[in-house]
């Protein structure tokens, strides 16, 4: 029985729409990650869900109750932004206290609380300070702790790692798990960046101009995209349509007998091509060096094909005729060409 | 070379011309003679205690700041959630709103001053402390909502729907949160509209009637009968006055920010 239902929601601003049709079960305790480019509805999907964006169509389902038309107030939901929105004329303490003294909580039992939620973040040294004379990972350690101490049904989180800075996000990131696997949490995070989906999440939810292009395990998505769209964004780069029988490409459709049945395109990653030998002829368009990898775009026939091979083989200079192939058995098969 | 005497004669000009007469008025203020002169005739404090004799002076003075306090925080009612609502919503017609709450700032004060009289004040029998006060509070209304405007298009929409998740109402939201962060901006237009309504004399001019009188229309009144030193006196103390005010809310508030 899912916790959190998203049935057929739409959304939009004004006249465009921003969102349609979207359904979405998410489980008690899981972590979700939506995964998407700029612009595809993530945070019109956030915001719908805690009560800021008005619904269209549809209806949101939360532990069994419909709150479609709940007040944001009322739904136990929480939301870091991703700019963090904190309280800028309160101390660490009071923006954390925020939730709990609407609540009606005062005296000790709300310090007790309030500084077990600063010190589940590191943050007990800061407590006194005001929030705008603190780092980005520490106000966003204080927004995860004043959400956090709402004790919430669901907590959600935009783009909680774009604002930092490399150390940080990974840093972050655990942090993240750490709090998830601790509380139970049912979380959902946005992200843009496939790698924090696949680190991070029981099950990514890839959006694409306001629909739901695939859901999976990150498994499911890294090995098994369903459409050339997730295929490309998990790291499938040489990506060729399947018609009759036959690669759609550049040049001469490629016949491919023993393509999967119901497959309407064939996708590899560059690691998946073969160089060096193979049915196909490509010049070397450029080479970049990746450490323990070497990593070749080659202009052919077929159109640009993206290859990876061992760095401790000998280099190809630009320009050098090199043969390759595009083994069925390597190949990613996809439902969707597009 | 040239230009290296030319930029410090240019600003000397211009500084003399803007304080200039600030200079001489302060100087006439302390003349010892029984005309207003320059330069002044030896020096005493005489005209500056004779202001606080002046009963008219009480009385008007009275009347300037009932109306620039209740002005402005008539003002300052109407024009936050005025300000809130159009930097929070797009309101249809909220350019037309602005634009009309603009007009005060455009239009000549004598044609205010006058439109008011004919066709509000003597058709309607409007008493004319009320109809003072309601030119007032229109006057300073567009520097209210513009001065709280400008500070709250820095604060981030965000911060209120945080608090409203975290369970405050809407109101509750813009009590806890907006109103705080803004309240540098209310100050400021707090004391801008003060400074306004004291110094306003066109609209003033029609609406003053027997008994009521703005400090300035009764200083204008008073020239035409007395010509001695207490009218420069009083305003120094008025312009010292006004200084003080900036000075402090510059120094608590950095004014300058938001005018
Ligand atoms: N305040 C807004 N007014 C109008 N359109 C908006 C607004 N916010 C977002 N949109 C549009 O809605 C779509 C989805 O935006 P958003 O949910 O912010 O995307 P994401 O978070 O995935 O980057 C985009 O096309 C965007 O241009
Ligand atoms: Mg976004």
């Amino acid at each position: 029985m899912s916790f959190l239902r998203l049935d057929g929601l739409t959304l939009a601003y004004g006249k465009t729409p921003a969102v349609e049709g979207l359904n979405l079960d998410i489980h008690r305790g899981e972590l979700i990650a939506l995964l998407g480019p700029s612009g595809c509805g993530k945070t019109t999907t956030m915001r719908a869900i805690a009560g800021l964006m008005p619904v269209r169509a549809g209806q949101i389902t939360l532990d069994g109750r419909d709150i479609t038309r709940v007040a944001a107030n009322r739904r136990e939901v929480g939301l870091v932004f991703q700019s963090y929105a904190l309280f800028p004329h309160l101390t660490v303490f009071e923006n954390v206290a925020f939730g709990l003294r609407l609540k009606g909580m005062s005296g000790k039992a709300l310090e007790d609380k309030v500084m077990a939620a600063i010190a589940s973040v590191g943050l007990t040294p800061f407590a006194q300070r005001k929030t705008p004379d603190m780092s980005g990972g520490q106000q966003q350690r204080v927004a995860l702790a004043r959400s956090m101490v709402m004790e919430p049904k669901v907590l959600m989180l935009d783009e909680p790692l774009s604002n930092l800075d490399a150390r940080l996000r990974l840093e972050m990131r655990t942090e993240l798990q750490r709090v998830q696997k601790k509380t139970g949490l049912t979380m959902i995070f946005v992200t843009h960046d496939q790698i924090e989906a696949l680190a991070l999440a029981d099950r990514i939810v890839v959006m694409r101009n306001g629909a739901i292009e695939q859901i999976g395990t990150p498994e499911d998505i890294y090995n098994r995209p369903e459409s050339a769209f997730v295929a490309d964004f998990v790291g499938f780069e040489t990506i060729f349509a399947l018609k009759d029988g036959a690669m759609v490409t550049k040049g001469e459709p490629v016949p491919v007998p023993d393509a999967p049945a119901g497959a309407a395109a064939l996708a590899w990653r560059p690691r998946a091509v073969t160089f060096g030998e193979g049915r196909f002829e490509g010049t070397v368009l450029s080479s970049s060096f990746a450490g323990s990898a070497r990593e070749y775009l080659l202009d052919t026939p077929l159109g640009p094909v993206k290859a990876e091979v061992d760095a401790a083989l000998p280099a190809h200079d630009l320009g050098a005729t090199v043969r390759f192939d595009l083994p069925v058995a390597t190949a990613a098969a996809l439902r969707r060409a597009e | 070379m040239t230009r290296n005497i030319l930029a410090p004669l240019t600003l000397g000009l211009v500084l003399l011309f803007l304080i200039g007469p600030f200079i001489i008025i302060v100087a006439a203020s302390f003349s010892a003679g029984e005309t207003l002169a320059f330069p002044p005739q030896g020096f005493s404090f005489k005209w500056i205690a004779k202001v606080f004799t002046v009963e008219s002076f009480r009385q008007s003075f009275g009347t300037s700041l009932f109306l620039a306090i209740g002005g402005t925080l008539a003002a300052l009612i109407l024009g936050i959630p005025a300000a809130y609502a159009m930097s929070r919503y797009r309101l249809p017609g909220a350019e037309t709103v602005r634009f009309m709450v603009s007009l005060p700032i455009v239009v000549p004060g004598i044609v205010v001053g006058l439109a008011l009289l004919r066709y509000f004040v003597i058709p309607a029998g409007v008493p004319i402390l009320l109809a003072l006060f309601l030119a007032h509070t229109a006057l300073i209304l567009p520097y209210a909502v513009r001065v709280v405007s400008a500070s709250l298009a820095n604060l981030r929409s965000d911060m209120e729907e945080a608090a409203v998740i975290l369970g405050a109402s809407r109101i509750g939201a813009f009590v806890r949160v907006v109103l705080p962060n803004i309240r540098g901006g209310i100050l400021a237009a707090f004391i801008l509209g003060f400074v306004t309504s004291f110094n306003q004399v066109p609209v003033s001019l029609f609406l003053s009637g027997p008994g009521v009188r703005t400090l300035p229309i009764d200083m204008l009144g008073y020239m035409e009968i007395v010509f001695d030193p207490s009218i420069a006196a009083l305003s120094s103390l008025l312009a010292f006055l006004s200084i003080g005010i900036v000075l402090l809310a510059e120094r608590f508030l950095g004014f300058s920010r938001y005018v």
